[in-house]
């Protein structure tokens, strides 16, 4: 996924305005963990770095998916997936946490500090205009691309007429 | 009998040095990277994740390139890597009607909803092998075809039935039930159709598969539709206690399978269909298919059918499907066994003595007798 292509193809732009729910929250932690860790550094990187205290140490472990029984049934278990996590804090006291699928403990620390960075009214602008953005943007692209390209595979079907003669 | 034996360790530890050089073959030919593996051999990547019950795409093309492109022994280093791993807890259930879908078919209804949309697959080809693919010029960019998407809505096959009354509804536990988990607990029987559907999702494809192909031969009842599947991206999501929300962790390929059966009623309940449910990681549809069939066979008792095939047999079924503990059994044949041979070698000796003692005595017996008359 290239996080350089910030055009969405559609023209949407993800909807990020600055409200402190934990719908908002949300979205920025999905949004960072669905970025590749090289995007993630690579949007890091130009940062001016606060100095912040691990709160956790980024971790590797699992978490068992689940699946429904016919799609919408009662719950089994799938299988695992990779994940790792991350806490800090800031020195200005805001916490950030980082979760995502994969094995990069880079990664989940540079989410967490964004994450913190984002919830201080200061940086949090920034943070989305820089970071969120553009990363969303590119998920975004990504995405359309596949429902573009899946879209050309769809079934056209018409009925041949039998004639008499 | 197992006895302490030493001796061997050089000769070891030259067969693993000889196998790191067999492994990597001619160095003048280069060296296959992970992002390789996981982009030009994802069916391998979806099958090692799949039967290692470990989702990890970079780990499984690791385990690919380690194991020569074995995938069971691939699947075993998966299962052993997640045992060094702390366990976060459980996901929130992924939600397959809000897949990214890239592919969806059904073989019940032409026209629905979202459409059939063919996606990569390799169903519609002529199994002629492709010698541009072993030209040096492979790797260019072939050009696909792009639609604007009309963004309908892919609603699962079994729900449009479902709303008519037409298909069983879907099984829902209240909230409070305890769903099995085969990594936590050995299983055991009988085994519900959590256990049974967590044992499958990891089974053996092969496996899987013969049994599929053996209900389809009569070797039990079944006429399956294959009334959806579909592949693509589902979010994954996870309760945080400390966030106290559920946060995305991103997304993972999964492949779906509802497998579409009559069913002609009793006493209690109007005819109807009835479904087998198939998921499992990564595009693995012949893996789904055959899921959906075997999960469908083993509900014989709940559906009031009679037993006849061993697709239904959930403990032979669920006892022999994980290749890691069949391939353990299979080949722990290969170590030594000499303690136990010489007991046995002892024995048939014995018995051979015996036996010629006894032909000999008839055959004097026989010869006195002979002799007498």
């Amino acid at each position: 996924m290239s996080e350089t292509t910030v055009e969405d193809r559609t023209g949407k732009i993800p909807d990020v305005s600055p409200k402190n729910s934990s719908g908002d929250r949300k979205k920025i932690m999905a949004t960072l963990a669905a970025a590749t860790p090289e995007a993630v550094s690579g949007k890091y990187e130009n940062l001016a770095l606060p100095s912040f205290d691990l709160v956790r140490q980024p971790e590797t472990g699992l978490v068992m998916v689940r699946g429904r029984m016919g799609g919408t049934g009662s719950p089994f278990n799938l299988g695992e997936v990779t994940v790792t996590r991350c806490v800090v804090r800031l020195e200005t006291g805001e916490t950030g946490s980082a979760y995502s699928l994969g094995r990069s403990k880079k990664k989940a620390l540079h989410s967490a500090v964004i994450d913190a960075l984002w919830q201080r009214p200061e940086t949090r602008a920034l943070i989305e205009k820089d970071i969120i953005a553009p990363l969303a943007a590119a998920q975004q692209t990504a995405k359309e691309t596949v429902r573009q390209e899946t879209a050309a595979t769809k079934v056209d079907f018409f009925t041949m007429v039998r004639g008499d003669n | 009998m197992y006895v302490a034996v030493k001796g061997g360790e050089k000769a070891i530890r030259n067969a693993h040095k000889l196998t790191a050089k067999r492994r990597r073959g001619d160095t003048s030919v280069p060296a296959l990277t992970l992002e390789q593996i996981a982009q030009q051999l994802a069916h391998s990547v979806a099958r090692v994740m799949g039967e290692g019950s470990l989702y990890d795409e970079t780990l499984a093309a690791l385990a690919i390139k380690q194991a020569r492109g074995d995938l069971i022994e691939a699947a075993f280093l998966m299962r052993a890597y997640r045992t060094t791993l702390p366990r976060f807890g459980y996901s929130t259930p992924v939600d397959t009607g809000t897949m990214l879908v890239e592919r969806r078919i059904s073989a019940t209804y032409k026209d629905l909803p979202g459409g059939q949309v063919l996606g990569p697959t390799f169903d519609y080809s002529h199994r002629l092998l492709d010698f541009a693919l072993a030209a040096e010029d492979d790797g260019a960019e072939q050009p696909v075809e792009m639609t604007d998407n009309d963004d309908q809505a892919m609603p699962r096959v079994t729900d449009l039935l479902g709303d008519e009354g037409l298909m069983e509804p879907d099984p829902v536990s209240d909230g409070g039930t305890p769903v099995g988990d085969l990594t936590r607990e050995p299983l055991s029987f009988p085994a519900d159709r959590d256990l049974r559907l967590q044992n499958l999702a990891r089974g053996d494809e092969g496996f899987l598969l013969a049994l599929a192909y053996s209900t389809q031969r009569g070797y039990g009842r079944t006429h399956p539709f294959a009334g959806e599947i579909r592949y693509g991206e589902v979010e994954v999501e996870f309760f945080a206690e400390e966030l106290g929300f559920a946060v995305t962790l991103g997304a993972i390929k999964v492949t779906e399978c509802q497998m579409v059966n009559q069913f002609a009623g009793s006493a209690q309940a109007a005819p109807t269909f009835t479904r087998g449910y198939g998921l499992v990681f990564g595009q693995a549809e012949r893996k789904a298919m055959s899921m959906s069939m075997v999960d469908r066979s083993m509900r014989w008792q709940e559906l009031g059918e009679e037993p006849v095939a061993p697709a239904q047999d959930v403990e032979f079924v669920l006892s022999h499907s994980d290749n890691i503990q069949a391939t353990g059994f299979v080949e722990h044949l290969k170590l030594p066994h000499y303690v136990d041979f010489q007991a046995e070698l002892d024995l048939v000796h014995r018995m051979r003595t015996e036996w010629f003692e006894k032909r000999e005595q008839q055959e004097q017996g026989g010869a006195a007798q002979e002799a007498a008359q």
